[in-house]
């Protein structure tokens, strides 16, 4: 397989679409409404619905989806990629629908890779759309109910277009899926596709994957991790790497340290994947191939995707923000807060606006009787529903709505005579993305 | 937080498969039915009764929603197994959010839209209904027959969330629990929200709905409790609820938009 930089689309229509998309971009960034890039793609698609087709041909691209970690594994998929020459496109900001790939895809016309967080509910339009290199599948649990498709309506979905997928052509020619072999949906969705390498990247929540998505019996999860269902033989398959404590076990290949930059488990369990999706990828022109190896040295150096994981001085105190959308997310964090200073106050900033789902139901999901003993503030738009929330779990909290106030309050005073432990800031989408732009 | 005990009485509080019908919160229900009991000093024990082993005793019962399969799944085994119905006559309490609800009528449909067998402890039935999906906030006053709280007065109106594509029909043996003030509730033309016979209560309000009405909470544990069981429920500082019900309250769409008898609108 030849891989071109292509300049621009071959198509007239295409090149219409583009100079479309340019020239909202334009306009919108003259009358000061930001960079306009989603809203140029979206004209950009009205010119020309097959755009993305255009603009996907002769590039390697690599699609991220599942419900948690896609914009972090994302960015960790871009860092592992980068190879100091060449520019990989990308979706960044989490623009993760059509006019966002069109945008990343036009805002990078040189780069010969693109690496795209897709929206679960996007993930077979954009196989059939740009006919990727490589598909990662992270996970699959209950999230905005209210938005969008149940976890099994989702899962059948995903199966129908990776079963879909072209067989696995010589030189790399076909699609690979990276699938994460502990979660059961996922494994379902996945089954069908010609090509897939097996991840054991581990689940932090089974609550949506007990009932058999093959028969309506039920998945059995042993200690380890390993599952089957207890009425058919649909079961964990064969892994080709897994991860054990801080390594990354590779079954034909060995053992290789996962030192990343990013903090938390799931992190480790994300580059899991971003490490066998690089390596698994043709390489480019004239250039090694990514080894395993180099993708998680290269991890090893991130420390922040998108301002996710990173820290923030205020008025003399580091504050860490974090960002978890639904109960997974939330019990992934709280297990990284178990790796952290027991000391640390915590601020909790949940809203429910469109993006983050407009029923927060979901918070009596997240066991947050684990935070027990720490200062915990209750902050955001919807912070009475997360006030209630802690009373019945018996956790001392104070509410104050507005986050950054609510980070004040959560720092102890100053005479404790030692320097005070970092504020974790949690919050859920449009909450995390609030308090960033006011920092 | 807590009270003292008048006499100790001890409740158990069971919510019902939260592996199939735990999607959408409503395990909160049995939380702070436990929690608001053993703040008056009741001996409550919580217990998470997921499916494919016998459904314990226990004095209340909770019912969450779920998805299509999962809701059929319950259905079935409930009715194999038989203990939900036999505490049921036993005097046990029952509270059913949405495709609990549903299940625990006489009928509703499976994935494909195929009538399934429901426990018949609420004389209700379900079909689907349009295309659309009611999701939302829902405020519903409790209907004039309803139970009331101590003291005999009406319970507060309810606040809750929504999120349904049944359409619930009340038989002559259910009473319904509230009347639709913003919402589309029960979605059958009559204005109604929920249902109600004996000590099953069927409603379909996520929030959950005892979190964020906590008088029902205080009337279900009430019935469980028994004769005298209500002087046993001595008044909690309830702030944080009340903050957050008069939140959602004035949240909700004015009640102007209210469905009207025989006509269904769809909902955003």
């Amino acid at each position: 397989m030849t891989i071109r930089p292509t300049a621009r689309p071959v198509s007239s229509r295409a090149s219409a679409a583009v100079l479309a998309a340019r020239a909202v971009n334009g306009l919108s960034r003259l009358l000061g409404r930001g960079s306009g890039t989603v809203i140029g793609g979206r004209a950009g698609l009205a010119v020309d619905p097959s755009l993305l087709t255009e603009l996907g041909r002769h590039r390697r691209v690599v699609l991220v989806t599942g419900t948690n970690g896609k914009t972090t594994t994302t960015g960790m998929m871009v860092a592992a990629l980068t190879d100091g020459d060449g520019a990989v496109a990308t979706n960044g900001t989490g623009s993760n629908m059509p006019a966002g790939h069109v945008a990343a895809l036009i805002g990078t016309p040189h780069a010969d890779t693109a690496v795209l967080e897709v929206d679960e509910g996007y993930l077979g339009h954009l196989i059939e759309e740009v006919h990727p290199s490589a598909v990662v599948l992270l996970n699959l649990s209950r999230d905005q109910l209210d938005r969008i498709a149940e976890v099994r309506m989702l899962v059948d979905r995903w199966r129908a277009a990776l079963a879909g997928l072209g067989p696995a052509g010589g030189g790399g020619a076909g699609t690979v899926v990276v699938a994460n072999a502990d979660d059961p949906m996922v494994t379902w969705a996945a089954g069908p596709a010609p090509d897939v390498r097996w991840v054991g990247a581990g689940q932090v929540w089974h609550e949506d994957a007990v009932g058999c998505p093959s028969c309506g019996g039920r998945i059995e999860f042993d200690d380890d991790g390993d599952w089957h269902c207890d009425t058919c033989d649909f079961a964990r398959p064969e892994r080709s790497a897994w991860i054990d404590g801080g390594e990354l076990v590779l079954a034909d290949d060995g053992r290789l340290p996962l030192d990343i930059g990013l903090p938390g488990r799931f992190n480790r369990a994300n580059a899991a994947m971003v490490a066998v999706a690089a390596a698994a990828l043709p390489p480019r022109p004239g250039r090694p191939a990514v080894t395993v190896a180099t993708a998680l040295d290269r991890l090893s150096r991130l420390g922040e995707v998108a301002g996710r994981f990173s820290t923030v001085r205020r008025r003399g105190t580091d504050v860490r923000l974090l960002l978890a959308k639904n109960p997974a997310g939330w019990t992934a964090i709280f297990d990284l807060l178990d790796e952290s200073d027991p000391g640390s106050p915590v601020v909790l900033s949940v809203n429910a606006r469109v993006a983050d789902g407009y029923d927060p139901s979901w918070l009596w999901d997240v066991p947050f009787e684990r935070l027990a003993g720490r200062t915990v503030v209750a902050a955001g738009e919807r912070c009475r529903d997360l006030a209630v929330r802690l009373r019945y779990a018996e956790v001392d909290h104070q509410t104050v709505a507005d986050p950054l106030e609510a980070i004040d309050a959560a720092v102890p005073g100053r005479d404790t005579g030692r320097p005070a432990p970092p504020v974790e800031f949690l919050g859920n989408y449009t909450a995390f993305a609030t308090l960033r732009s006011r920092l | 937080m807590s009270a003292p005990a008048v006499r100790r009485r001890t409740l158990t509080v069971v919510v019902v498969y939260p592996d199939l019908l735990g999607t959408y919160g409503d395990g909160g229900n049995g939380l702070v039915l436990a929690r608001r009991a053993r703040w008056r000093g009741i001996d409550a024990t919580l217990i998470q009764a997921d499916s494919g082993r016998p459904l314990p005793r226990g004095d209340l019962y909770c019912l969450g929603g779920g998805e299509d399969g999962p809701q059929v799944r319950a259905a079935t085994s409930l009715i194999g197994e038989g203990t939900l119905a036999r505490a049921v006559d036993d005097g046990a309490v029952v509270l059913a959010v949405c495709a609990g609800f549903q299940l625990v009528g006489r009928s509703f449909p499976d994935a494909a839209d195929r009538p399934h067998e429901g426990l018949g402890l609420l004389d209700v039935t379900t079909r689907k209904g349009g295309l659309r999906r009611a999701v939302g906030e829902l405020v519903a006053d409790i209907d004039a027959g309803a139970p009331r709280g101590r003291d005999g007065t009406p319970l507060p109106r309810l606040t809750g969330f929504e999120n349904h594509g049944g359409v619930t029909t009340l038989g002559p043996e259910a009473r319904p629990l509230a009347r639709v003030v913003s919402g589309v509730g029960n979605g059958a033309g009559d204005g109604t929200e929920g249902a109600w016979a004996g000590r099953v209560v069927g409603t379909y309000l996520h929030g959950p709905v005892l979190a964020r009405n906590v008088a029902l909470a205080d009337l279900l544990l009430g019935w469980a409790l028994g004769d005298g069981g209500t002087e046993l429920l001595a008044p909690l500082d309830d702030h944080e609820e009340d903050a957050l019900r008069a939140e959602r309250l004035a949240a909700a769409p004015a009640s102007g938009r209210a469905r009207g008898a025989g006509r269904r609108t769809a909902v955003r």
